[in-house]
Parts: C-alpha cells; sequence; structure tokens
C-alpha cells in the first residue's frame, strides 16, 4: 500500500502545554482515515501541522511526498482542507468563492468554467451560484467549502470536524459525498468526535486522547479489541439444568439470569450451535436468540478511560 | 515558481479590491475625506495653502493606506479567511505583499483625489510628474506596509485602529505635514527623522515646491524604500510567528 501521510513523532506545544505529543501514523492511499477523539485532543492541531498552519514544535512528516517542513508549498498544492468554521468570503458569492480558489491553486484558465460548473452541480449549488456566500445556510456552507477544496483535484483531502454543527439532513448528505470522494480514489483525513460517524466513514481510524495516539486500525479490529468480544445472549422457555451451563461455559463465560443466558465468547457460531443443540436436548425451547458485538463506542470506552457520557456531551456541545 | 506567486498576488489583491475597497461606501469615503480636509484648511487659512498642499497629499495617504487595510487583514484573520489563504501554494511574503498592495492603491485612490483638489484648488504645481509617481508610490507602499505590520501584530479590528493612531497622529504632527520639521524643538526632531512619513512629505515638497534638492530626494527615496523592506520582513516575521 503506497502511504500519502507518514507522520513521524510529530509533537505541538503551545506556551508549554503538549497538545500533540509525539505521534506517529501513516495513512494509505485511497483510504478514509479517521482521526477520532475528543475535543483538546491533538486532532486540529495535527491536521494544523500536516497542511502548514503552524510548525510542529518537534518530528515531521511526509504529505503527498514532501516535508512539511522543508517543502510545504509542494504540499499545500497536492492537498485540500475543510475547516472547522466555513472560513470563505461572505461578501463573494458561492460561484465566486470556487472562481477565487480556482485561482489561487492555479487551475488552467480554460478549466476553470467547466471544473465549477462540475463541483456546483455535484454539491447541489448550482441555484446557489450567484448567492453571497454569506447568505448561505450553515449546511449550503459547508457544501461550498468542500467545493472550494476539491477545485484542484487534491490527492488528499483533509476534514476538521466537518458535520459539527450541522442539521441531521445536511451532516447525512455530506457523509454521502465523502464515501463518494473515497470511490474516486481521493484519500481523505476525517477529524471528527462522533463515534458513529467514524465507525461509519473510516477505513481505519486513530483514537488520540490528551495528544497521544491510543491505537490505529480498522474499526472493526479496534471492537475486536476489546475483552468480552461478542455476546450470544437467548431466552429459554424455563431455567436450564447446571449441566448445561456447565457444557456452555466450555465456550466462554457465562451469565444467567434465570430464563436469559448470555454467553461471552470468542467463536459465536460454535456457541449458537451448541446452545441450540443442548437445549434441545434438555426439552427446552428457545424463544429468542441474538448475538451483540462490542460497538466502537464500547472500544473507545475501554481503550481511552473516556466514558462514552463524555463524547456524548462533546457532541451535544458541538451540535449546537 | 515566481509566476505562481505573482500570479497569487495578482488574485488576491482583485478579490480584495472586489470584496472589500471598492464598495460603495468606501469610494464615497475616499472622495469625501480629501475633500473635507481641503475644505476645513482653505477656510481656515486661505493664504499659503500651496506651501501645504504636499502635506496634505502625504496626509490623505496616511488615512488611506492605513484605514481600511487595518481593518481588512485583522477582519479576516477573526473570520478565518486569512487561513484560507494560509493553505494556498503561496509564501507569507507573497500574501502579505498582495494585502499591501490593496492598502496602497485604496491609499493612491484618496491621494489621486487630494492631488487634483491640490492641483485645481490650490494651484499646487507638480513639476515632475514622474517623480511625483515614484514618491506617492514609495509612501504608499511604505506607509501599506506599516499598516500591515499594525494588522499583524493585534488580533482585533478596534486594537488595530486604535494601535494605528499611535503612529499616524505623531506622524501627522511630527513629519512637516503642517510645522516644517527644522521647526521641531531638537529632541522631538529626533523622533521625526524615525517616522517613514517625514521622508515622504519632504519628498512631496521636493517634486513640487522645489524645497528639495535631487540628492535629498534621492535619500528620501532611499530611506523609505528601506522602510518598506522594514516593515515588510517585521509584517511577514509577525505573521509567521502567529502560525508556530
Amino acid at each position: 500500500m503506497e502511504k500519502v501521510i507518514a507522520a513521524r513523532n510529530l509533537t505541538k506545544e503551545y506556551d508549554g502545554l503538549l497538545a500533540v505529543d509525539h505521534v506517529s501514523f501513516e495513512v494509505n492511499r485511497g483510504e478514509v482515515f479517521g482521526f477520532l477523539g475528543p475535543n483538546g485532543a491533538g486532532k486540529t492541531s495535527t491536521i494544523r501541522m500536516l497542511v502548514g498552519l503552524t510548525e510542529p514544535s518537534e518530528g515531521s512528516a511526509l504529505v503527498a511526498g514532501y516535508d512539511i517542513r522543508k517543502e510545504i508549498v509542494e504540499v499545500k498544492r497536492r492537498v485540500g482542507v475543510v475547516t472547522e468554521t466555513s472560513n470563505l468570503y461572505d461578501e463573494l458569492t458561492a460561484g465566486e468563492n470556487l472562481l477565487f480558489a480556482s485561482q489561487l491553486y492555479n487551475v488552467p484558465r480554460n478549466e476553470r468554467p467547466t471544473r465549477i460548473k462540475e463541483l456546483l452541480e455535484r454539491f447541489h449549488l448550482t441555484d446557489r451560484r450567484d448567492t453571497k456566500f454569506g447568505k448561505l445556510s450553515r449546511g449550503l456552507k459547508r457544501r461550498v467549502v468542500i467545493a472550494a477544496a476539491l477545485v484542484h483535484r487534491p490527492e488528499i483531502i483533509f476534514m476538521d470536524e466537518p458535520t459539527t454543527g450541522l442539521d441531521v439532513v445536511s451532516a447525512r448528505s455530506l457523509r454521502k459525498y465523502i464515501e463518494e470522494l473515497q470511490k474516486e480514489g481521493t484519500t481523505v483525513f476525517l477529524t471528527t468526535h462522533y463515534i458513529e460517524e467514524a465507525d461509519q466513514l473510516a477505513d481505519r481510524i486513530a483514537l488520540i486522547v490528551k495528544g497521544n495516539i491510543v491505537t490505529v486500525d480498522t474499526p472493526e479490529r479496534i471492537k475486536d479489541k476489546v475483552k468480552g468480544t461478542p455476546i450470544v445472549e437467548a431466552i429459554l422457555s424455563r431455567e436450564p439444568n447446571k449441566l448445561m451451563i456447565k457444557n456452555l461455559g466450555e465456550l466462554g463465560s457465562v451469565d444467567l439470569d434465570e430464563r436469559r443466558i448470555s454467553i461471552t465468547t470468542g467463536n459465536v457460531m460454535v456457541a449458537l450451535e451448541s446452545l441450540i443443540h443442548l437445549a434441545k436436548q434438555e426439552g427446552l425451547e428457545v424463544q429468542h436468540i441474538q448475538t451483540q458485538r462490542p460497538s466502537l463506542e464500547d472500544a473507545f470506552v475501554e481503550l481511552t478511560g473516556i466514558s462514552a457520557e463524555s463524547m456524548m456531551s462533546e457532541k451535544s456541545r458541538g451540535r449546537r | 515558481m515566481l509566476m505562481d506567486e505573482l500570479r497569487g498576488i495578482y488574485y488576491i489583491l482583485m478579490k480584495d479590491l472586489k470584496a472589500y475597497y471598492f464598495k460603495p461606501p468606501n469610494i464615497s469615503w475616499g472622495i469625501l475625506f480629501p475633500l473635507v480636509l481641503a475644505l476645513a484648511f482653505s477656510l481656515r487659512n486661505p493664504e499659503g495653502l500651496i506651501e501645504l498642499a504636499p502635506g496634505l497629499v502625504a496626509m490623505a495617504a496616511v488615512f488611506g493606506t492605513t484605514s481600511m487595510e487595518a481593518i481588512v487583514i485583522t477582519f479576516e484573520r477573526r473570520t478565518g479567511a486569512l487561513e484560507r489563504l494560509l493553505l494556498a501554494p503561496l509564501s507569507t511574503h507573497s500574501i502579505l505583499f498582495a494585502k499591501v498592495l490593496g492598502g496602497a492603491m485604496f491609499g493612491g485612490m484618496i491621494s489621486m483625489a487630494m492631488t487634483a483638489l491640490a492641483v485645481i484648488f490650490f494651484k499646487m504645481r507638480v513639476t515632475n510628474p514622474l517623480l511625483f509617481s515614484i514618491t506617492l508610490c514609495l509612501t504608499l507602499l511604505t506607509l501599506s506596509a506599516l499598516g500591515a505590520l499594525v494588522a499583524v501584530s493585534v488580533k482585533e479590528v478596534f486594537e488595530a485602529q486604535t494601535l494605528s493612531n499611535y503612529f499616524r497622529f505623531p506622524m501627522i504632527f511630527l513629519s512637516g505635514v503642517f510645522i516644517p520639521v527644522q521647526s521641531i524643538p531638537l529632541p522631538l526632531r529626533f523622533v521625526s527623522y524615525l517616522l517613514p512619513l517625514t521622508y515622504s512629505v519632504d519628498a512631496l515638497k521636493g517634486v513640487t515646491l522645489h524645497q528639495t534638492s535631487i540628492g535629498w530626494l534621492m535619500l528620501d527615496t532611499a530611506v523609505l524604500t528601506l522602510f518598506f523592506f522594514g516593515f515588510m520582513y517585521a509584517s511577514n516575521a509577525m505573521l509567521k510567528r502567529s502560525l508556530k
């Protein structure tokens, strides 16, 4: 796999406070890489270093093959950035903002009208082309900002909390755009504090807390890392006998609550088969059966020690 | 590479002129300001206006360059729009130079209006239009670079305005706009020589009133050039420091 971002000991210190603490990670070409963590975890500081908005205090990174310390202008040519705030020009229309972005990124003059038309259509902004940016709704502004970041067809797009503050419909359509970008082969570096967003969109996720990366892996593997793994849960017609519980105990840990039995196991299929077989042998009816896997939220809580409630409060703060 | 930077400067300048400077209220202020200034002085002191004219042109340049530019830069910093420029594949020097050019062009518009009024009503004579243009351009660029330095040193628009006044008003009184530098008491005269406007007024007097020899004129332009590069260097260093 070709690496398009390779960070080595990237560190950022603000007035003695360590915002990013010697983080190292790699991002593969064409993947959606999620940077998941609560507010103040160091997500934005990491992005700002990678795109040249701030200098690292220590360490370095290669972005699109260029050193962020020595060749930042080359890096900037190859990346698009969607910042946390929609920071285009209120006084210019949506179309003029896209034109200005295409001029700044040196899109060939003859390609500009087609590219702008294409982006306006893609983000359903054609009828807002001549509306001043300042007059657009938050969701529409976000779309224009993403369109502006894509105007020069960047290899990598950095998105810093792109759905924060958006209503459900706008956030959902934005996630759809991110999926489309990935299908086209664009590498997406996405920071978010929405666990379900990272789970839905990211091929791999880095969990970052207090400037440190706790783990980097696929969402599935991160879920597998937490102890307990999958649970098979069944409701039987009556309480099972001790022998049955002992036999099921060989497959994993068993919890019994009257007629409700839960088996935490590494092998779901074997547990399911054994449970049904033993119940039949004992003359028990299986009234309900289901399997449960630990969610990414469970994994996040276990790996980072941050409670789901505190992430939820981050979430509601972000929505305001 | 150089072409990319020049293109970037041009597009940022065009965007700034469209989005901020050439708005109807700014244009009307740009015309009204020198008109009111000229009228006020002609009513107060109808005699000796020709002596005052170069100073009034310099004063128009001071307010024209620094007022809007400081607002534009600090406003863009607050809204995050300046960050958008910093994300573009351009050096910070080019971004700042584009901003300085915007301020200089707006100041140029006001100074030219003042010059026209001075020529028509005060009978000021621009004896060497080429030297006058060079002097005025250097003045505008230097003062605009000073405006940029002020703007990148602060966070809020009102701070930029307050800080600008710390430079603007002493410059008006100590740079020979109203009182010749030679008449200023000695300790304050040293301050005068530290102000770029002193050299602008001296040079403008030279190309309109023939009060300055060609040697002094050359010295004035050399000092103004030094001030310009000094302010640009300091502004860039301040901007870069904010990125650390």
